[in-house]
């Protein structure tokens, strides 16, 4: 055999092992250890709407993230005036960026706002009317605030997703404000929903007992606790008259916990707050003995217990009448922290593990039975030579998984039609090349001159061909999403390595064939 | 074999004329649907909304359904059956709608027929925002595949070819595009995806008939150019005609086989690729003789290429 015939075998066979070593591990779990060592060992990822599963296109609302940081400021701003004693009536976030403080009279304004540039030196101060102040954050500090939000909120998302024991998710940042995620495989939809979406700010408030909530006096705020009521069997509001100050929140928690009475055996929360809470803590419960303590999570109330006495050693709980999953979910979105801001859920795809299992199933009987009428086709047309062609487009099926394997590309079902597809037009280019390969033999040509001149002819109107459709595939890659996307990956990897397999596997079949033999004709 | 026989000689450009009006009546009444119907019908991801799609044992009637869910207020809800054994619940996104309604619709729906033993298998929210994102998306990336391969076209062939090429996708599109509003399919992302791959696909039916076109002008100077690109889609009918069976074998393979989920996108598939086929005999190769002084330029131009 002439070398240069059995290098290109070689190089054919290489490719076919290289393959197949690549997808060995999509088809078997049981792979020995060696080869987990020293050969790639990872399956074809398949997609959310093969495997089931969930997933969430979210939106931070950075805009609330800005509005929480001069709503911060309000806070610290009523306490430093009152140092001064200048009178603030109200301080309030009424737009975006846009914090306004009335003062009690007018010859306080001018004061108010030098102690205020001079005490928050980067926000900008400025007078609105005789009483009036607006505050207002500059372009980069708004800029820097949500760019921090989205960090902050992916990181925390994240961390409640690892919590929650989700094997294989994904989170990705998308866009300035946009967070991706995908859970594989999840059970309960609806508690992940709430898991990730929670915006969980923790806050320990004081309960005004000398107000009512026909009458609620300026520096108070009502908010509400669920109560679910056994003899009715409805959910309850109950209204909380609170002190409208913030005396802990859930930054200072360290570790949260599931704990079960012992009376009841019924779940709550046990907090455990770091030094700094701690500190706190025992003040607020020190300075308010005999008064009542709100525990709020995102403004509802989940109780109101009764200070006793002066707590130290900074430990919690949070009790209510939750399931055991809620408690647990509590935890974790405690322990993770809370989201800077809320977050909008822009797109939901949940898909069932049966139906993806279903759709794996329909999938694989459309290739087999699209590749078998392929093969069947090319044999009865072009007899020997659709023989060749067909161990081509077997190869060609084979290394496109091992492609997907390798880089680990994610199969969808889209992606499959993709690979039935590609079947279709793998034989394209085998098609071009006998269809020519039979002009050429009436022209009169030797087999081994007809084959030189109609791979020679057809080479490169198979690549011009073939390169619209990549252009049509790359296009497809970078707008698409998801499934979509896993079509454009299929398509893509298919049109490459149909041309490698549709013209050099073949021709070097043919060639390898054609040693030593002398044919009067072709079987095409 | 042979299906084609190698002498074939069918006079295509003869009948160009009546292929031009033939398109011209199929597209015209594609758009006359659309424009009645007040553009696309869009499905989930582009038009926003909800779709729940809810497994029984044995499905209840889609009228019981809609009676339920009217009950509680949910009378707009469109509801599709989904072969035996399963139905779908579409909503349109609405002002201040929760984004739980999908877990509305289903414990509506599982607390009523809960004899069938209802399970939830997809569902599919889309926020206003994110469709017309998409929307937007979709069509400048059908715009970006077709100017892509144009400019590639132009740089293998030249600008001429480029045009005919370009005329064929778009009737290729416009068909497609109006036989899913004819039959009220709704478009989704894989159907927009289809149809880029009916534009790659009819292209790979073009360029191959294109190829030969330029070998033959360049063997032949003297002929006729009409005649050429006559003699050029014969000499390729028996591929084009292989090719696009194979092709359309696996794609109603697909069709069949391949269940509910892609049902649409490969119905798409097996009209673009019979249109495609079509259209690279009897658009992409006519429109190159358009103009008759551009033809001749045409000519020289290929021959010095």
């Amino acid at each position: 055999m002439r070398t240069r015939v059995k290098t290109k075998l070689i190089i054919v066979l290489l490719v076919l092992v290289g393959a197949l070593v690549a997808v060995t591990p999509s088809l078997t779990d049981a792979l020995p250890g060696w080869w987990k060592k020293i050969l790639p060992s990872k399956a074809v990822q398949l997609g959310l709407d093969l495997k089931g599963g969930m997933e969430l296109l979210l939106e931070v609302q950075v805009e609330e993230a800005v509005n929480n940081a001069l709503t911060r400021y309000a806070s610290d701003l009523k306490t430093v005036m009152r140092d001064e004693h200048i009178r603030i009536r109200r301080a309030e976030t009424t737009a975006f960026n846009r914090l306004l403080v009335e003062v009690g009279r007018d010859k306080y304004r001018d004061e108010a706002a030098a102690i205020l540039r001079e005490e928050f030196p980067g926000i900008d101060v400025s007078e609105e009317s005789e009483t009036t102040l607006v505050l207002s954050f500059p372009e980069e500090e708004i800029t820097r605030l949500q760019e921090n939000s989205v960090v902050q909120a992916l990181e925390t998302i994240r961390s409640r997703v690892d919590e929650f024991g989700v094997s294989e998710p994904t989170i990705l940042r998308q866009g300035s404000r946009r967070i991706l995620i995908q859970l594989p495989g999840i059970e309960d939809p609806q508690r992940a929903i709430s898991l990730v979406k929670r915006t969980a700010v923790l806050k320990f408030m004081i309960v005004d007992e000398q107000a009512s909530v026909d009458n609620v006096p300026i520096g108070d705020v009502v908010l509400y606790g669920k109560d679910y009521d056994p003899a009715t069997r409805r959910v309850q509001r109950t209204p909380y008259v609170l002190e409208d100050r913030v005396l802990l929140t859930g930054d200072t928690i360290k570790d949260a916990r599931v704990r079960y009475d012992t009376q009841f055996g019924r779940p709550y929360v046990s907090l455990e707050f770091d030094k700094i809470g701690a500190r706190i803590f025992e003040q607020i419960t020190a300075e308010n003995v005999n008064r009542r303590a709100a525990i709020v999570l995102d403004d509802n109330v989940y109780s109101a217990p009764t200070i006793r006495e002066r707590i130290a050693g900074g430990a919690a709980t949070i009790t209510g009448d939750f399931t055991p999953d809620e408690a647990a979910d509590l935890a974790i979105v405690l322990r993770a922290g809370s989201l800077p801001a809320s977050v909008e859920i822009l797109q939901k795809w949940t898909v069932s593990p049966t139906l993806g299992t279903d759709s794996i199933r329909k999938g694989l009987m459309s290739i087999a039975f699209g590749f078998c009428l392929v093969i069947v086709f090319m044999i009865l047309y072009f007899r020997f030579s659709g023989i060749v062609a067909n161990i081509a487009l077997i190869m060609n099926l084979v290394v496109i998984m091992g492609v997907l394997a390798l880089f680990q590309a994610t199969l969808t079902l889209p992606g499959i039609a993709g690979i039935v597809l590609t079947i279709g037009m793998a034989v394209d280019a085998n098609v071009l090349i006998f269809e020519r390969i039979k002009e050429e033999q009436r022209t009169g040509k030797t087999v081994r001159a007809a084959i030189d001149a109609g791979y020679s002819k057809a080479f490169l109107t198979i690549v011009d061909a073939n390169i619209t459709t990549l252009i049509a595939a790359l296009v497809l890659f970078q707008f698409g999403t998801g499934s979509v996307k896993g079509f454009a990956v299929t398509l893509t990897i298919g049109v490459i390595t149909s041309m490698f397999t549709a013209i050099f596997v073949s021709r070097t079949i043919f060639e390898a064939w054609l040693e030593n033999r002398s044919l009067e004709k072709l079987s095409i | 074999m042979d299906f084609v026989k190698a002498d074939i000689n069918y006079d295509f450009i003869g009948k160009k004329r009546i292929a031009f009006v033939l398109s011209m009546l199929v597209i015209l009444l594609g758009v006359g649907s659309l424009f009645l119907k007040g553009g696309p019908l869009y499905g989930i991801d582009f038009a926003g909304g909800t779709l729940v799609q809810v497994r029984f044992s044995e499905a209840p009637g889609i009228g019981e359904v809609r009676d339920v869910l009217a009950e509680k207020g949910m009378g707009s809800a469109v509801i599709q059956s989904q072969g035996e054994e399963a139905i779908a619940v579409r909503v349109k996104s609405e002002e201040g709608q929760s984004e739980d309604i999908s877990d509305e619709i289903f414990s509506i729906i599982s607390e009523r027929f809960s004899e069938q033993e209802p399970s939830l298998e997809l569902v599919e929210m889309v926020g206003p925002q994110v469709g017309s994102d998409l929307r937007r998306k979709g069509v400048l990336s059908i715009v970006y595949a077709i100017v892509g391969i144009l400019l590639y076209i132009t740089l293998r062939f030249q600008f001429r070819f480029a045009l005919g090429a370009v005329a064929a996708l778009v009737h290729d599109v416009s068909i497609t595009v109006g036989v899913f509003s004819v039959m009220n399919i709704e478009f989704t992302l894989p159907i927009i995806a289809a149809i880029l791959t009916i534009i790659g696909y009819s292209l790979n039916d073009t360029i191959v008939v294109y190829d030969r076109i330029r070998e033959n002008i360049r063997r032949h100077p003297k002929d006729k150019l009409a005649g050429v690109v006559n003699s050029s889609i014969n000499q390729t009918l028996s591929r084009t005609i292989l090719t696009s069976g194979t092709t359309l074998l696996v794609v109603f393979c697909l069709f069949i086989f391949g269940g509910e989920v892609i049902h649409d996108f490969s119905f798409a598939l097996l009209v673009g690729i019979m249109v495609g086929t079509y259209s690279s005999i009897f658009i992409a190769s006519p429109v190159l003789l358009l103009g008759g002084k551009g033809a001749s330029a045409a000519r020289t131009s290929i021959r010095q290429a």
